[in-house]
């Protein structure tokens, strides 16, 4: 009996990445006992922060087996807006920031609503978004930062709430919390994963297809114009090309934290598991003084391991169920 | 021309008195010609120099660059598949083909196979890990891309080679009758040769056979992994041919001319293709539609660009267009279902 138990936690999802994780810390700092100095874990929770923002923002698109390209175009747009307002308009802080999630709810909605409604694939929608939401990025700020961000918005990107914690992983607590009780406990949440498993059963279970997906994308949108906010207060100024590096990584940490691509099954702390690993190897190069260009075969060569366990896994359960039938 | 899979050929076969008439004017590349004829007289009236002989070479030579890029994506988007690397494919080979001629010193009739060939073995990479892992090319050339382009930067310190034999740029430069590019020329030749591959040659049909129905395909006896490789591997030898021909319009190989992670080149690879008339679902594909798809991609944006629209928001204006191509072709579809021509 406790060996089944054994076996079932071993099965678990985010068990796998979470020891991943707890062993590259491990080695990290047995290497460079600096990397867990107070300053150092501060560096990497503020990276954490923004981008499990920026993973779970993929991963609810994830849930119903589509990808969103535009996450980061609509990231970067958010960003600059809601400098913009600031800088140009007088606006407050917290003015501009309401203008900023209603305007990245308003590109996923529209991405989501043309996918939802005529049925082509996502790729080619969310490629079209991406353009489109980059093209009036680069209209409205002619390839310039903005740099008038008020004090407190660089304070909540740069201070401390309580020891090495930034104010940063606030959002993104709040967020993960959300995020968990839409899969667990709210039924639009249930209807993403059930889209996501079967696309067919969904529909004849009497689930409203059009109106699910375009909840995933307005979610999707609004997860991106916080993550693109977050990288505002922490940078300190509102550069057009915020967002363009996120795709690898947003597809690479649920991957790695065993998240399926078909959909139809999400893990959050698998997920946030992922965004530490990656978050740590990139710190780790840093510190070690390796190229930093290194980085980016690292981030595809850690798909491509965690693509082949999650395949691996899959291939196993089926066997297990072929033998006990 | 319009190839399709063999077991889907006779898609108008249901209705005689629609299917001549409704095959010419409902095709793709009929609208696509209107199209192109229309945009190019309403420029070449209201925009004075969009016909002057430089005008027209230089957008000839785009499209012949983008034609080509789209052809590579086309080759895998048969599989029903796509391939996000080919920009990360495509600047790697700039990169080894400078290396070849400016450090190694080898000729140029001997770099250019070679760097061919190197295309073509990161697709064969990419194409063995894909058939091999049974997981979707979407998710393996996204690694490969990201591990493409940073052992691309990592082994050339982000540094260009800019002193290549003048005759590279001379072959960017070389033209016909003062207006026509070699690589108008280049493209069109290639995209003939497409045509003939997909529709005679037995690994042309079994990669339609294959992308349209892989289960039926292996029952009649394709050798469906292999195949699928074969796309792969064709499209790193287009988007290494389109590399070359960007290498010979520069003058240089940089680092950084398809963009961050060779991102630059999505939307053309994608935006072709897709106006052509290729199933993104896999199995049908338009090699003529492709190359007009290009054509008309760039024609409306140097006559964006010369009406000073703005080159940043000639970005927005390509998004518009894409999702107007996707949404025309499903009006278009739902028209011919209803009238029962499909």
């Amino acid at each position: 009996m406790a060996n089944v138990k054994m076996t079932r936690a071993f099965d678990n999802d985010w068990i796998g990445p979470a020891i991943a994780c707890i062993m590259a810390i491990a080695t990290v700092s047995f290497f460079r006992p600096s990397f867990l100095t107070p300053f150092n874990i501060f560096v990497l929770l503020s990276a954490i922060a923004v981008n499990m923002l920026i993973a779970m923002g993929q991963l609810v698109i994830i849930s119903i087996g589509q990808m969103n390209l535009a996450l980061g175009s609509i990231g970067g747009l958010v960003a600059i807006c809601f400098v913009g307002m600031m800088e140009i308009w007088g606006l407050p802080p917290l003015v501009a920031m309401t203008g900023g999630l209603m305007i990245g709810i308003a590109a996923g909605i529209m991405c989501g609503f043309v996918i939802a409604h005529t049925g082509i694939s996502a790729f080619i929608i969310t490629l079209a978004g991406l353009q489109i939401f980059k093209g009036i990025n680069l209209g409205i700020t002619k390839a310039q930062p903005f740099y008038g961000v008020p004090q407190d918005v660089k304070d909540f990107g740069n201070l401390a709430a309580f020891g090495p914690l930034p104010w940063l992983v606030v959002p993104m607590a709040v967020a993960s919390l959300c995020m968990w009780y839409l899969f667990n406990r709210l039924r639009i949440g249930r209807y993403m994963l059930a889209i996501g498993g079967n696309r067919s059963s969904a529909e004849f279970s009497g689930i409203n297809l059009e109106t699910t997906t375009i909840w995933a994308y307005a979610i999707s949108g609004l997860l991106a114009a916080i993550a693109g906010m977050m990288l505002v207060a922490r940078l300190q100024l509102g550069h057009p090309s915020i967002g363009e590096d996120w795709l690898i990584s947003s597809f690479a940490a649920p991957v790695i934290g065993g998240v399926a691509l078909s959909g139809g099954h999400v893990s959050i702390p698998g997920t946030f598991f992922g965004v530490v690993i990656i978050a740590v190897i990139t710190q780790a190069l840093v510190m070690f003084a390796i190229d930093p260009f290194v980085v980016q075969i690292v981030l595809g060569a850690l798909i491509l391991w965690a693509v082949g366990i999650n395949r691996w896994r899959e291939l196993r359960v089926a066997k297990l169920l072929n033998r006990s039938q | 021309m319009t190839v399709t899979a063999p077991d889907t050929g006779a898609a108008f076969a249901g209705s005689r008195e629609y299917s001549m008439l409704a095959r010419l004017l409902f095709s793709n590349e009929f609208g696509l010609l209107l199209l192109i004829g229309m945009t190019f007289l309403v420029f070449a009236v209201f925009l004075p120099g969009f016909t002057s002989p430089f005008s027209l070479f230089t957008i000839g030579r785009q499209i012949g660059i983008d034609a080509m890029i789209g052809f590579a994506m086309m080759a895998v988007i048969v599989t029903g598949g796509l391939d996000l690397s080919v920009g990360a494919i495509g600047v790697c080979v700039a990169m080894v083909f400078g290396w070849l001629v400016e450090r190694v010193g080898f000729s140029l009739p001997l770099a250019m196979p070679a760097a061919l060939l190197f295309g073509a073995s990161l697709g064969f990479i990419n194409g063995m890990t894909v058939v091999r892992s049974g997981v979707h090319s979407f998710i393996i050339t996204l690694a490969s891309m990201s591990i493409f382009f940073g052992i691309m930067i990592f082994m050339t310190k982000a540094q260009a080679f800019h002193d290549m034999p003048t005759e590279v740029q001379g072959m960017g430069k070389l033209k016909f009758g003062g207006m026509v590019s070699v690589m108008l020329i280049l493209s069109l030749s290639v995209c003939a040769a497409l045509s003939i591959f997909y529709r005679f040659t037995t690994l042309g049909r079994s990669m339609l056979a294959a992308g349209a129905n892989p289960r039926a395909a292996e029952i009649s006896g394709v050798r469906v992994g292999r195949v699928f490789v074969a796309c792969h591997m064709l499209t790193g030898g287009l988007a290494a041919l389109a590399a070359l021909m960007l290498t010979a319009r520069t003058g240089a190989a940089v680092p950084s001319m398809t963009g961050q992670l060779g991102q630059d080149w999505l939307l053309p690879a994608f935006l072709a293709p897709v106006l052509g008339g290729t199933l993104l679902s896999g199995g049908r594909i338009a090699v003529f539609g492709t190359f007009l798809g290009a054509a008309f991609v760039n024609i409306v944006t140097s006559g964006l660009l010369l009406m000073r629209v703005g080159e940043f928001w000639i970005q927005t204006c390509l998004g518009l267009m894409l999702l107007a191509a996707v949404l025309t072709d499903r009006g278009r579809y739902a028209i011919l279902k209803r009238r029962g021509v499909i």
